[in-house]
């Protein structure tokens, strides 16, 4: 049956080319030329333009000049005329060779060179010798850094704490290690470097609220809320973080933690400052922290903590545990500096009264940021020739988002007397009037 | 034009001179041997790469274990989901349970099913000085490597085959460390400020000035982090608008100082100048994508010496390169300083170069020096840039001074200002050992990955039982080892990773080697093909008269 409908078909087809007409068949043939043309010609190169002869590029590898790898620096770029240290960085500080008393380090508490976290230290060293030689994986781990961690945990009453060798490195491993691409963080403008740069490494989506403004965070949330509703499917895998400062170095000013929530996940502080030491530390719940410890990168890519700097930030522990006075004797003083600073013509104090480390600008800014440095280093200057060292708060101009305007850091310590918090407030006072007026 | 990479140079491409083997010596067995000139063309040195592949029921079986493995773990993961298992990781909070999940199930899942069968193979605690020899607090685990808890027993005088310290600098007190004693005594620990603002001591004045007499450059700037000094600097000198050329291997803050600073950013196969070549062509002959502008500047990021890899970086041929096509070099040296070169001055002197032909030279103190911290070091401008530039000297806390202290007394003893030959002494003393094991394991039939020189030294192990096994029996006979595998290394080609350390004795390392041979039959790991024989090779000798 088959057979005789293909050959039936097969006549039929022989028949109709005889029988049609001839404009038909012409016209069947030119298209089939044309398909067959079509099929054999060259694809339209876009690149025959733009292909160049070797000659040519050779040309251009001669003639292309790069930018200097670095520009120029201008001589008196402040940073070149670094104010230099020589001996310990304590209360009695000699700086460029003047003797003053310092008001610009960080040493809260004093313990820069107490006795005793020098002693602790030295048991270290003379038990451990001074580098570690390796990751905390690779044998980087020692019971000194173990030690530390179950100490910071038990002083911050949370379950978990992990060590890091370099305090910027903390906030800035810590947050690239839970929030990723496509995640959401709500964060105060005025939040330091290292958090900026902890968000950069994390490419997620940032939404920045004013300073200390709660209502506008909410503003946000709300805000996002809508945009959860609009997309569900892309709301259940996106997570959420705020991230705030607890004291903000930029502006000295506290955030309002009851109002913002109730239980915090991920606490981050710096080892450098009250402790005396090195480093930093995250601490919360295992849940959290555990994850830190294979995702971390500066956990664990970095060399870990050198031990004889765990066992001085552990004896400063000690101390703090010990006589839990002394908080509330650098309360105290702040409080007392800081009213004494006020009305200072020209001069106005950023900060909370009892934030130990607050700022001091220009009442007015004279329009041009420059001048204002100038104003300012003078100002800092002339103290220091007086026995009071101080500093300009200093930042990379052109990499800060929100860039805090020029101040003088004021930096309040346990050790300081009450005469010579006086003598600084008489001395800033006095300057600031020869110099702004 | 004569190209310091045994190779001819002709019409702009470099053209090896033996044949196309040469390309692929990452891929194929056997070992690669190039000639290499320096300056004076008068001098060939050998350098002999390997990177032998594994047989290939090797690769099946591991490829199978993996899978095993992961199909234990979904059966693990589902028995814990509906409750058959008791689940002992750390869970969320009742409260948030309803939140997004902090952390991707899947992300986990190697964590969970992988990693903690085996985890008390990382993260040991030591409670000694890291030298050739050091104490491993014992700790035992009920649960299967959930929770850990200490014995109270320490294990003592392990040979430490794991920390990096390649002078033997990193021991207990001893009076020579004095002055850090001195130093600690006077200055305390903690600095308090920045490098910009309070922070900057004569103490690191001295050591800037000290590390670049060291380095023989012009200047040098000192970081309190190794990690830090590589994620702050690279983007305060690229930017938007630049190309950064990576090799594929770079470590993690090398990435990361990449991408943090904006710049576009292109891989390299791994130690491939053809490729890079390729690369840097394209790049100056085309430029940016889509707008054709011209590239800002080009910066080549390599590594001194490769720690997962053991290789040491073709340093002449990039140099010939990077003047060819104007790009600007980048070298960290994080494991070379001080451990390669007959002075320890890294691989600058190991290929007998020119400072001024590396823009900048980066390394770090933790490894040759026994300390912390990083440096960069190179022209007077460039240092003086990164001075008022750089994210660390503004915001973060300078090093603390008797770590500096310690620096200085290491320079100081490398180089020889302190009156003796010891350090001198050291650096040939590592290099001896390095070769020692190198020849001897090899000869044993492992399969040992790098350069002949480097005293990193990865053995392939493959099998993530046999990486476990590898580790515990070594340390039953008190030897610490270092294994590594997924995600530091590609999954099928996990290692065992050995330093060699100036401060081993031959006694200490033929204890190793006996125990390794061992270890090697107990687990058939010896998978070379290419077993060298102990007799010294015939066509290398001068002259073949008949010893009588």
């Amino acid at each position: 049956m088959a057979t005789v409908a293909e050959q039936w078909v097969l006549v039929e087809m022989v028949q109709a080319l005889y029988e049609a007409p001839a404009y038909h068949l012409i016209l069947e043939g030119i298209l089939i030329l044309w398909i067959i043309r079509l099929l054999f010609s060259k694809t339209y190169k876009l690149q025959e333009r733009s292909d160049l002869t070797v000659k040519e590029k050779e040309e251009l590898i001669e003639e292309w000049q790069p930018e200097p790898l670095v520009p120029p620096v201008s001589k008196d770029h402040p940073a070149l005329n670094y104010n230099i240290v020589s001996g310990p960085p304590s209360h009695n500080i000699v700086v460029n060779g003047k003797e003053c008393i310092n008001f610009a380090s960080f040493n809260f508490l004093g313990l820069l060179d107490n006795p005793r976290l020098k002693a602790a230290a030295l048991a270290s060293l003379k038990k451990y010798g001074v580098g570690t030689c390796g990751p905390r994986g690779f044998y980087g781990t020692f019971d000194v850094h173990l030690d530390l961690e179950d100490r910071l945990a038990k002083f911050m009453k949370t379950e978990e704490a992990i060590i890091y060798s370099y305090g910027f490195a903390t906030i800035a491993s810590a947050i690239p290690a839970y929030s990723k691409r496509g995640d959401i963080v709500f964060v105060d403008k005025a939040a330091c470097f290292a958090i900026q740069k902890g968000l950069q490494a994390s490419r997620s989506d940032i939404k920045l609220f004013n300073h200390n403004d709660m209502d506008d965070l909410e503003r946000l949330l709300k805000e996002q809320e809508i945009e959860d509703q609009k997309n569900p499917r892309k709301a259940r895998v996106t997570r959420r973080f705020i991230v705030v400062e607890g004291l903000y170095m930029n502006t000295g000013t506290i955030c309002p933690l009851p109002e913002l929530i109730d239980d915090i996940d991920l606490i981050s502080a710096n080892m450098e400052n009250s402790l005396a030491s090195i480093g930093g530390f995250c601490c919360g719940r295992s849940f959290v922290i555990d994850h830190q410890r294979l995702s971390g990168q500066g956990y664990c890519f970095s060399a870990s903590l050198p031990p004889l700097l765990a066992a001085a930030a552990i004896e400063a522990l000690n101390i703090m545990e010990e006589n839990p006075g002394i908080f509330a004797v650098l309360k105290e003083k702040c409080k007392r500096i800081h009213k004494a600073l006020q009305g200072i013509s020209g001069l106005k104090v950023v900060g909370e009264s009892i934030s130990p480390a607050f700022h001091l600008q220009l009442e007015e800014s004279t329009g041009c940021r420059e001048r204002d440095v100038k104003l300012l280093q003078e100002i800092v200057t002339q103290c220091m020739d007086r026995g009071i060292a101080l500093t300009q708060a200093r930042y990379l101009e052109k990499e800060e988002k929100y860039l805090p305007p020029p101040s003088i850091r004021v930096v309040v310590t346990v050790e300081q007397t009450e005469e010579e918090l006086e003598k600084a407030a008489t001395t800033i006072s006095k300057v600031a009037q020869t110099v702004l007026l | 034009m004569v190209d310091p990479g045994g190779g001819a140079v002709c019409n702009g491409t470099l053209h090896n001179q033996s044949d196309h083997c040469h390309r692929k010596n990452c891929t194929r067995n056997g070992m690669v041997k190039e000639a290499q000139q320096n300056g004076n063309s008068n001098f060939y040195k050998p350098i002999v790469e390997s990177f032998e592949e594994a047989p290939l029921h090797v690769m099946v079986f591991t490829y199978l274990g993996y899978g095993i493995g992961t199909l234990f773990g979904y059966l693990r993961d589902f028995l814990r989901n509906w409750g058959l298992e008791k689940c002992n990781a750390a869970i969320e909070r009742e409260e948030q349970k309803d939140f997004v999940p902090l952390y991707q199930s899947f992300e986990n899942f190697y964590t969970r099913n992988l990693y903690m069968r085996i985890r008390d193979n990382w993260n040991r605690p030591i409670c000694s000085a890291p030298g050739p020899l050091f104490d491993v607090m014992e700790r035992v685990s009920d649960d299967y490597n959930w929770t850990f808890r200490f014995t109270g027993r320490i294990i003592k005088d392990v040979i430490n085959m794991g920390s990096y310290n390649f002078l033997g600098l990193a021991a207990k007190y001893d009076e020579s460390m004095k002055t850090v004693k001195d130093v600690l005594e006077t200055y305390g620990l903690g600095v308090g400020s920045t490098r910009h603002e309070m922070g900057t001591l004569d103490k690191h004045k001295e050591l800037e000035d000290l590390v670049a007499k060291f380095l023989n450059v012009e200047a040098a700037m000192v970081f309190g982090m190794g990690f830090a000094t590589n994620s702050m600097n690279i983007p305060a000198l690229v930017g938007k608008g630049c190309l950064i050329l990576s090799d594929e291997l770079n470590h993690a803050s090398l990435v990361l100082g990449a991408r943090l600073s904006g710049a576009t950013i292109r891989i390299f196969k791994h130690n491939n100048m053809q490729s890079l070549e390729k690369l840097l062509r394209d790049a100056v002959i085309y430029g940016q994508p889509r707008t054709r502008r011209a590239w800002k500047k080009i910066l080549i990021l390599v590594e001194g010496i490769y720690s997962m890899e053991g290789s040491i970086v073709r340093l002449s041929q990039i140099v010939a390169l990077k003047k060819k096509y104007k790009a600007y070099l980048y070298v960290d040296e994080a494991h070379s300083i001080g451990s390669v070169g007959p002075t320890g001055r890294g691989v600058m002197e190991f290929f007998a170069m020119d400072p001024r032909d590396i823009d900048v030279f980066m390394g770090t103190f933790t490894k040759s020096f026994g300390a912390s911290g990083g440096y960069i070091a190179g022209r007077k401008d460039l240092v003086d840039y990164l001075r008022a530039h750089s994210h660390s000297a503004a915001y973060a806390t300078s090093m603390s001074p008797p770590i500096a202290e310690q620096i200085i007394r290491a320079m100081k003893f490398i180089m020889g200002l302190d009156g003796t030959t010891q350090g001198l002494q050291r650096v040939q003393q590592l290099a001896e050992n390095t070769r020692y094991f190198r020849q001897r394991l090899s000869e044993m039939g492992f399969i040992i990955y790098g350069n002949e020189e480097s005293p990193v030294v990865p053995l392939l192990l493959y099998m993530p039982a046999k990486v476990a096994a590898f580790a515990r029996h070594l340390l039953k006979r008190k030897i610490g080892v270092v294994v590594v595998g997924f995600p530091a290394t590609p999954l099928a080609e996990a290692r065992a990773r050995f330093c060699v350390s100036a401060a081993h004795t031959r006694e200490m390392l033929d204890a190793v080697l006996e125990a390794l041979d061992e270890m090697g039959d107990l687990l058939h790991v010896k998978y070379s093909r290419n077993r060298k024989s102990a007799r010294p090779e015939l066509y290398d000798e001068t002259s073949f008269e008949l010893e009588d």
